[in-house]
């Protein structure tokens, strides 16, 4: 048993613990989830310092290099008749990926502690959630992935039609049946990429090594990049995020939001972009186009928005559009902005949704026009929501300034198969969203937070509780960790782009 | 720099200049504030004070121990710098200090007015609840204004350019209970944001290019340097592949274009009509804020940036004049709301834009030929800082002894505040042009600029706007410290605490004799053929005799209607009718902006975005859920559970298909 594998067994083996606590005893299985998502984050520190140990030597080879390289791996056949294997590593954007679940998973638990409604269950399932989440990242076998993946999403049904809000039932059928259809896309690409590559194997680097004809590609590809967009809100197919966000409990919004989001965008990558370069030169464009709109449609859809959660929601839409724009800009920057984006967004969401929770719990309302003057009562809550709203229209010295110049930079340089002409006006339209997102981040921030306190019992609330200050303030510190030097991710991830651009090119084809 | 070369201390260690701010905001914020308020202050104050010695050091180092420094020889170099953010290869932003003329004149600028500033506000913010989260606010802003002024790329420059706005809304926005203050930080914020935009967009071009170009110049030119340096942007190789480049967008050269935009965000930041609208509010800010922030430094980053980016400007010559023109017209713009407003803070603030505009225009009009006017842009940021530093610092004594922004609740307050007074006075004189305070020097250097470039016409405003300044100001001089005493405030009003008064000296020492700092041989635009330009300082009696004259012109003006009496002002300006409530109401440029934000953009875009998303978006996935609900219900209506029903479905299913057998087989054949 490998290092990488304990990355998604330790979940496991905390929803068991919290499966055999009593269910009487909350307080202890908070205290379960909470040692096995902190010795979490410790297991990924390590392996994250044994990933650079074993990666760095190689960076400068992965300049040239045509297939991903991974490391830590382990392998194992599962049903060998398929071809389906065991097969889990790690190269440096899942181990960025990786990063980003563990500190929102602790984070969620901590921001969770005071679930009261059949706490058992509530943290059993959230924990086989983030089993399914890391599953994901690790695994290099399409088969596993998916059976991970699918893992992933369930689970979200319950947490939402159990412990939400609202029009909870409504929600949660809607979301999973919307991402089940995504996932019905991924499903039959996935089994067409087996069939055709004619390698009996579901394996992402075997399968990387076939030649696929560009007929195969331009109909694949769409297929892999809307059926992981659709979890990546992809527009017009991002609906269930706001209703379903609207409805989740904290800790569940928290990670939908922050992470699973990503497993679109990492997907979309790591399969589409990958296994298709054709397919993505033959699509980018296109698909640059629906992101724009996804990114200035959800920032304008945001300025008029009433419920902080649905606010968030369409803020999201907009910053998920970044990502899957990086993606389909095909170049080295943009990649990297879509990587780093994904982790800047992800930490920037879960704080987000983390304080509407706390705000939420202490005022009993998420309505902006309700709230105001809400700083005077809890400064600290305050000064984190001013820090995630600044973080995330982009202002520098937090993660997502250096996410967003990236992807601008990539779609302004343009690539080789589209029209630059038409890769700048897109980009130069995704830019404006800079200002729009100043304009709905400040005015909701503003009514919220500042001015006179509106209403008199506000004047008894409290300001955050330790486990919650523990909670947004790693959060806070990561966003100016990556914001002030953003060579930590940088450094990570970038030999694992590499091969994504390089393929691109040897590969890649006019048409 | 050659290798060989003896660096002293400061330069040697340059990045001690951004660690120190850095550092005390992290600790006073972190650590110092949740424990005690007023150590958070002192500890805030004490860190500028130190940074402020640095600076000088570092400034003494720089100007007067370098090789050729004596004979008015300044290179650029970069004397620290770190890999900060890599995008990809060939194209790494750096964290550094750049060490040109003017990085380390506004090195000592920012130093002396931040840390004046933070011995004041000891004293302003007495007491207060937020002082602790005051002090840390000035801190970053601080620090962020230092990483502007140093910044050696272009990028550095617009990361610490955010950062600046960033904490000038948290500082605007400080009584953050107060509506109006709130909105006003919003609005500072939102607008500045807007023309950042331009300088993003200016910036990726010039990122595109300037690492093509890269690729094609060869290694003495790239030599240690990336694209976004500006020591690569202003190269003058790179200028002429600008040029040489062609292409176009909307008629217009691709250099201009992205100069343009460029200045889109210096107009922004230094508040260039339009995009003023935000500076007059910012004065909801705490006034040692505005003195710091919305006068002497960070809006005269526009300034800098043009400045900085100058050689890339002069490729263009039509950027140029829109920097020109803008700022001309600004200049006098301002003025004339300035004369009608009776917030002595708001007066102040249409004056620091007019102010901007000479500092825009003497860049617009100079040129390799004619480089005076750089010179004397600078010359004048440099006075500038002192004297309007010094009057917002004066308004704010006399705000706190009154406890009102409005000149008519003051009067009299000449006997009661002497010092605050005498320095009001110096300050006035100073901005008004009068021989010898410092003022006169950098504005006429700016006159003669625009009068040997050949603009007549930018000299005719300037020197009309000169005539302006002096009665504007003279006018608010004379209300509040002449006549009689107005209000119960103005009665009771008494001298403010030495900490307050201490800064107010030093600015005054500084407003008189900056002037006769020989400014061009520290400062002048360095010629693209290496070596210095000729700039030359001294007085020119040409301009300085009609100069003087018009600002003795204000003054009298000035005196005439308000030192005593004011029913002769009264009845001019109800004489002047529309023209007046126009200009008082600031030609309603605000209301046009709410116009177009509120009822355009708001309710034209937003929210049928919003209605589109629910009800056709959404509306169309709730469409596809009744539809497949209803085919299942009327599918499952089949389900009968009656053994004749599924017969005669059985019966009537396999003669359908024998019948489609029976018609393809008469096409086989």
């Amino acid at each position: 048993m490998g290092l990488v594998s304990w990355l998604v067994l330790l979940p496991f083996l905390t929803t068991v613990a919290v499966v055999l606590t009593p269910a009487s005893k909350s307080r202890n299985i908070r205290w379960v989830a909470a040692l096995g998502t902190g010795a979490h984050l410790l297991l990924t520190a390590f392996v994250t310092w044994k990933y650079w140990q074993a990666a760095s030597p190689d960076f400068p080879s992965m300049k040239t290099a045509l297939a991903t390289k991974l490391y830590l791996v382990e392998r194992m056949p599962w049903f060998e008749s398929m071809g389906i294997q065991y097969f889990v590593g790690l190269d440096g954007i899942s181990m960025a990926m990786i990063i980003l679940t563990s500190i929102i998973i602790f984070t969620g638990v901590m921001a969770s502690w005071n679930v009261e409604v059949r706490t058992k269950e509530f943290f059993a399932l959230l924990l086989t959630l983030v089993t399914g989440v890391f599953g994901v990242f690790v695994s290099f076998d399409l088969f596993l992935f998916f059976v991970f993946y699918e893992l992933a999403v369930l689970p979200m049904y319950l947490l939402i039609g159990v412990w939400g809000t609202g029009p909870k039932e409504y929600s949660a059928m809607k979301l999973t049946l919307m991402l089940m259809v995504g996932s019905a896309f991924i499903l039959v690409g996935i089994l067409a990429l087996y069939h055709v590559s004619g390698t009996h194997s579901f394996d992402l680097i075997t399968l990387g090594q076939a030649t696929y004809d560009s007929d195969f590609q331009r109909w694949v590809f769409p297929m892999l990049f809307v059926g992981f967009g659709v979890l990546g809100a992809l527009y017009p197919f991002h609906t269930w995020s706001p209703d379903g966000h609207a409805s989740a409990p904290t800790a569940v919004s928290m990670l939908h939001a922050g992470v699973l989001m990503k497993l679109g965008g990492y997907g979309a990558l790591r399969i589409a972009v990958y296994l298709l370069p054709q397919g993505a030169q033959y699509w980018g464009l296109f698909f640059m186009a629906v992101t724009t709109i996804n990114i200035l449609y959800g920032s304008f859809g945001a300025i008029t928005q009433k419920d902080l959660k649905y606010f968030t929601a369409y803020s999201s839409v907009s910053h998920c559009g970044f990502v899957l724009f990086g993606v389909a800009a095909l170049n080295m920057m943009s990649f990297k902005g879509a990587i780093i984006q994904m982790f800047s967004h992800g930490i920037m969401t879960g704080l987000f949704f983390g304080l509407i929770g706390m705000v939420y719990g202490r005022t009993h309302t998420r309505i902006i026009p309700e709230m105001g003057g809400l700083a005077k009562v809890m400064p600290w809550l305050a000064t984190c929501f001013y820090i995630a709203g600044l973080a995330s229209l982009g202002l520098p010295g937090f993660s997502g300034f250096v996410a967003e110049s990236s992807v601008f930079l990539g779609g302004f340089f343009g690539n080789p198969w589209h029209d630059i002409t038409a890769m700048r006006i897109l980009t130069l339209l995704a830019t404006c969203s800079v200002v729009v997102t100043a304009v709905y981040v400040l005015r909701g921030l503003a009514k919220v937070f500042a001015g006179p306190i509106t209403d008199a019992h506000f004047e008894h609330l409290t300001d955050a509780t330790l486990t919650e200050r523990i909670s947004t303030g790693m959060l806070v510190a990561t966003l100016a960790v990556v914001g002030l030097m953003p060579g930590t991710l940088i450094n990570l991830i970038e030999s694992s782009v590499y091969p994504l651009v390089n393929r691109l090119h040897a590969i890649g084809g006019k048409f | 720099m050659d290798q060989t070369m003896e660096l002293g201390f400061a330069l040697k260690n340059a990045w001690l200049i951004l660690a120190l701010p850095f550092f005390s905001f992290l600790i006073v914020g972190l650590f110092i504030r949740p424990l005690s308020k007023r150590a958070a202050g002192i500890v805030a104050t004490l860190a500028i004070f130190l940074t402020a010695c640095f600076a000088y050091r570092l400034a003494y180092e720089y100007f007067f121990t370098l090789p050729g420094a004596l004979e008015g020889i300044h290179k650029a170099f970069v004397p620290w710098s770190v890999e900060w953010l890599r995008y990809q290869e060939n194209m790494v932003v750096s964290l550094g200090i750049l060490t040109d003329p003017i990085s380390v004149m506004l090195m000592v600028v920012v130093t002396t007015v931040s840390s004046l500033v933070h011995l004041y506000s000891t004293g302003y913010l007495h007491g207060e609840d937020g002082y602790g989260r005051y002090f840390t606010y000035l801190n970053l802003f601080t620090f962020s204004m230092l990483g502007l002024v140093t910044a050696p790329n272009i990028v550095q420059m617009f990361v610490c350019w955010e950062l600046v706005g960033a904490s000038s809304f948290l500082l605007i926005g400080y009584y953050y209970d107060r509506p109006s203050a709130v909105a006003a930080a919003k609005k500072a914020f939102i607008v500045t944001r807007f023309a950042d935009l331009g300088f993003l967009i200016g910036m990726l071009i010039l990122g595109f290019f300037g690492f093509q170009f890269f690729g094609e110049l060869p290694a003495s030119v790239t030599q240690g340097l990336q694209p976004f340096d500006f020591m690569f942007l202003t190269h003058p190789e790179v200028g002429a592949k600008f040029l040489a480049q062609g292409g176009s967008f909307l008629g217009i050269s691709l250099v201009t274009l992205s100069m343009i935009l460029i200045y889109m965000g210096a107009a922004g930041k230094s508040a260039m009509f339009p995009l003023h609208i935000w500076l007059p509010d910012a004065m909801e800010g705490p006034t040692p804020v505005s003195a710091l922030i919305h006068a002497a430094t960070m809006v005269v980053a526009g300034v800098y940036l043009v400045a900085r980016m100058f050689p890339v400007f002069a490729v263009s010559g039509d950027a140029l004049l829109v920097v020109a023109y803008v700022g001309a017209f600004t200049c006098l713009f301002a003025a004339l709301i300035g004369c009608t407003q009776d917030d002595i803070k708001r007066v102040l603030a249409f004056s620091t834009l007019s102010q901007l505009g000479y500092m825009m225009f003497a860049l617009g009009v100079s040129s390799f030929e004619n480089p005076l006017g750089y010179t004397a842009s600078m010359f004048h940021l440099f006075t500038h800082a002192f004297f309007k530093a010094l009057l917002f610092l004066g308004a704010g004594s006399v705000i706190h002894a009154v406890h009102s922004n409005s000149i008519w609740d003051m009067g009299g307050l000449r006997k009661k505040m002497p010092v605050t007074h005498v320095t009001f006075l110096i300050a006035t004189l100073a901005i008004s042009g009068i021989f010898p305070l410092s003022g006169f020097f950098s504005k006429d250097e700016i006159l003669s600029a625009a009068l040997e470039s050949g603009h007549t016409n930018i000299f005719v405003v300037g020197l009309v706007v000169a005539g302006m300044t002096a009665f504007y100001m003279s006018r608010v001089y004379f209300v509040t410290f002449w006549g009689k005493h107005r209000t119960e405030g103005a009665h009771h009003a008494h001298e403010s605490p030495p900490v307050m008064l201490i800064p107010l000296i030093i600015l005054a020492v500084f407003s008189i004799f900056s002037g006769f700092i020989p400014f061009a041989h520290f400062v002048s635009l360095p010629s693209p053929h290496g070596g210095e330009g000729a700039a030359h300082g001294g007085i020119d009696l040409a301009v300085a005799l009609p100069s003087t004259a018009v600002a003795l012109l204000g003054i009298g003006l000035a005196a005439f209607f308000y030192s005593g009496d004011t029913s002769r002002i009264e009845a001019l300006s109800k004489s002047l009718g529309v023209i007046y409530t126009t200009i008082k109401n600031k030609f309603y440029i605000d209301e046009v902006y709410l116009f177009v934000t509120h009822k355009i953009i708001f309710r034209f875009i937003a929210a049928p975005i919003a209605w589109f998303d629910r009800n056709v978006v959404d509306g169309g996935v709730n469409l596809s859920a009744w539809g497949t609900r209803k085919a299942g219900s009327g599918l499952s209506r089949t389900q009968t559970g009656q053994v004749q029903t599924y017969g005669s479905w059985f019966v009537s299913g396999v003669l359908g298909i024998l019948l489609v057998l029976w018609i393809l087989s008469f096409e086989r054949h």
